[in-house]
């Protein structure tokens, strides 16, 4: 009895452990979901309903109106008026309609119903109407009824076509990567240099200086935007050049990135062992061999983790570019645009999902397919196994 | 636009080659100019300690010059700015602190960033320890932590969409397409346009930052939680403590550097908060924070560089003490190696 019970506490312990966790998961993918799913949907729909059911077909009342006295056809003393209530090329199911507003699901779609005067009016499913009548329609304008569809899902790539082009998101998407991979490429290279002097050179001041380095890690950015931006203006205006310039972020990017790239490489690389320099050195190897031939394949792990950490933090930057970059069309990037798309486009989530789902595609890409790397990087700057 | 991306290729290019060049080039002329060369006596070799006492400088350098002008001359410069006036020419000792100080939305935003620095890092070390361990006992463990540390990926600009999609309001009476005010709707509540509501907005803005973070948490804890010993768990099994005592008193307590250290790594991240903000209020609806008032003022009127620079050197101040703990935490790990 006493055994049954425990198994039971234990199972449904278990069964907890799973739902609480599901419930955690659901809760941290759907809003990202929900962008994904939105920015493919139609922008009409998107506004009519959330995004959670637009698997499923909705009904909808509308009204149309039937063709007027220029479009009405005299034939065996009658006169007719047919058309469609959808337009070309657009498709949907009508359930139901009627002529009173009130009552646009009054009869079943069909249904011949009669008018006034011996007149009569159906509808059918596909939108297709026909009106009748002994007398013939006098006003121009048609008259209006009331129905209820049945709307489709559809989802489009059109909003992706509309931000790609007349958003410019796709000229942004350029300028990012114009910023990202030589601000990525750039720190890997002068910092290992430097870790490798850190870990395996002998100079004065060596260790008082990456002492230095690991109080720069936690600088916050603010210390720099001012003074670089005034640095960036006087050169510029000395050399009569932008002070806004790809040039200039590159650089900015590099300075900023330095500190945790020393940081992790010199890391790892004090970790490798010693006696592989010392063989090689005995072998007259310089530092410069070590390094070139044994040291950097070695760091092969560390060099990407931080290229990870790098280029993730560069795409995904809003404040250095908002410094240093313009706002024109050229030098312009996605962060920055998105920025401007959610002040002008508040309302038009067809816009700003697409757009916003454009701008982290390639960063999950990344992440996704590099994960292994970046959990190591992150581990390694700040757990010492 | 084909030219910004042959330019681009073009930078990549001369960046690398110019790096190469200059790391290949300084030691060739370092070897060269400083060949081995047998003083006379045949005894010392005065050229191979000058080349080594050389070489370092042209290894590290770069870096070294880099640094110095983007990191640190900024500090110093930034402390001397805050002290003069709005277009940097007079010096006008501490009035931009006495400003500062009087400033109804520099309280505000002092406000503000204390409660981000309170529920922030709380809230994710929560969350990240939660996911931690209940992932390592499922045996779709994996899966979860993958989806809940994609938000790490996307930006913060990115995840203010994602999240002001989530908020949006459709009026009162109106068709609700955000998922919070539909569920509210669904629960028989009011929907409301959440992000204007003051104090309140504060925690939507919060979420998102926590969103964020937690799965940073849990990737670390995840691995300190693997290092906690099995004995010690099992030793309290066999006293009869159940699983949240034994995560309590046990788990984390062996882990709890760890914790001190997300924790921290999250406040600096906290303090620095600003992509959110602007994204979402711009400071609107009482939630000014420090970094977003800071860049306001570098372009409001023109910019005041002075009042900017002031700010800016509150947010280093508040950085300072986690500044000194790293530097000290280093040293300890440093002297056990």
């Amino acid at each position: 009895m006493k055994k049954s019970s425990t198994k039971f506490h234990l199972l449904s312990g278990r069964l907890f452990t799973h739902l609480l966790l599901l419930f955690l998961v659901v809760a941290w993918t759907a809003p990202t979901l929900g962008l994904l799913v939105s920015s493919f949907r139609d922008k009409d729909q998107l506004t009519l309903s959330g995004w959670w059911s637009s698997f499923s077909s909705s009904e909808q009342s509308q009204f149309g109106r039937i063709g007027g006295s220029d479009d009405q056809i005299e034939q065996n003393k009658k006169y007719i008026i047919t058309g469609s209530f959808f337009k070309e090329g657009e498709s949907g199911k009508i359930l139901w309609f009627g002529s009173n507003m009130r009552k646009p699901n009054e009869f079943k779609a069909g249904k011949t119903i009669p008018l006034k005067k011996g007149a009569t009016f159906t509808v059918n499913t596909d939108g297709t109407y026909r009106w009748e009548s002994p007398t013939p329609y006098k006003k121009k304008r048609g008259r209006r009824f009331f129905f209820v569809s049945e709307v489709q899902p559809r989802f489009t790539f059109d909003n992706y076509i509309e931000v790609m082009t007349s958003q410019g998101i796709g000229q942004s998407f350029i300028n990012t990567f114009t910023v990202t991979i030589p601000a990525t490429i750039i720190p890997i290279m002068i910092a290992a240099f430097a870790a490798y002097a850190f870990a395996w050179m002998r100079f004065p001041g060596r260790n008082l200086l990456f002492v230095v380095v690991v109080g720069l890690l936690v600088v916050p950015l603010q210390m720099a935007l001012i003074p670089i931006l005034r640095l960036y203006t006087g050169i510029g205006s000395y050399f009569d050049l932008p002070p806004k310039s790809y040039l200039g972020i590159w650089l900015a990017h590099t300075g900023f990135g330095l500190p945790l790239a020393i940081y992790l490489l010199r890391n790892y690389m004090s970790s490798l062992p010693s006696s592989l320099i010392e063989s090689a050195k005995i072998d007259g190897a310089s530092h410069f061999t070590v390094f070139t031939r044994i040291i950097a394949p070695l760091s092969i792990p560390a060099l990407a983790s931080f290229t990870i950490f790098q280029f993730l933090w560069v795409w995904n930057d809003l404040l250095v570019a908002l410094v240093f970059l313009g706002k024109q069309d050229d030098q312009i990037v996605l962060t920055s645009r998105l920025r401007e798309l959610l002040g002008s486009h508040g309302a038009n989530w067809e816009i700003l999902t697409a757009g916003a789902f454009v701008s982290i595609a390639v960063p999950l890409i990344v992440f996704f397919s590099l994960q292994r790397f970046f959990v190591r990087g992150l581990l390694s700057g700040s757990v010492k196994e | 636009m084909i030219d910004q991306v042959i330019n681009a290729c073009l930078a990549v290019f001369l960046g690398i080659g110019f790096c190469f060049f200059y790391f290949a080039g300084t030691n060739w002329l370092l070897d060269r100019i400083l060949a081995d060369r047998r003083s006379v006596d045949g005894t010392s070799n005065t050229n191979a300690r000058r080349r080594s006492a050389i070489r370092p400088w042209l290894f590290a350098g770069p870096s070294l010059l880099i640094l110095s002008l983007y990191l640190v001359y900024p500090v110093y410069e930034t402390l001397k700015l805050s002290l003069m006036d709005n277009g940097s020419v007079n010096f006008v000792g501490f009035s931009n602190y006495i400003w500062l100080v009087s400033d109804p939305e520099f309280v505000e935003s002092v406000g503000n960033n204390l409660l981000w620095l309170i529920i922030v890092p709380a809230m994710s070390c929560v969350m990240g320890l939660l996911v931690a361990t209940l992932a390592d006992r499922v045996w779709w463990g994996n899966i979860a932590k993958s989806l809940i540390f994609m938000p790490m990926a996307i930006s913060f600009v990115g995840a203010s969409v994602i999240w002001k999609f989530v908020y949006d309001f459709g009026g009162p009476e109106g068709i609700q397409i955000g998922i919070l005010n539909a569920m509210v709707s669904a629960l028989g509540g009011e929907p409301k346009a959440w992000i204007t509501i003051p104090f309140w907005n504060n925690i939507f803005l919060m979420i998102i930052l926590v969103w964020i973070q937690t799965g940073f948490a849990m990737v670390i804890f995840s691995a300190a939680l693997r290092g906690v010993p099995e004995d010690t768990l099992e030793a309290a099994r066999m006293d009869g403590a159940n699983e949240i005592q034994i995560f309590l008193r046990i788990m984390v307590p062996q882990i709890i550097t760890t914790i001190l250290v997300v924790w921290t790594t999250i406040t600096i991240i906290v303090l620095k908060v600003f992509d959110i903000v602007l994204a979402m209020t711009n400071g609107q609806w009482d939630t000014e924070v420090l970094a977003n008032m800071m860049f306001d003022w570098m372009f409001r009127g023109g910019g005041d560089f002075g009042r900017g620079s002031a700010i800016a050197v509150v947010i280093m101040f508040a950085v300072i003490p986690i500044m000194v703990w790293n530097i000290k935490r280093f040293k300890q790990e440093e002297g056990s190696r």
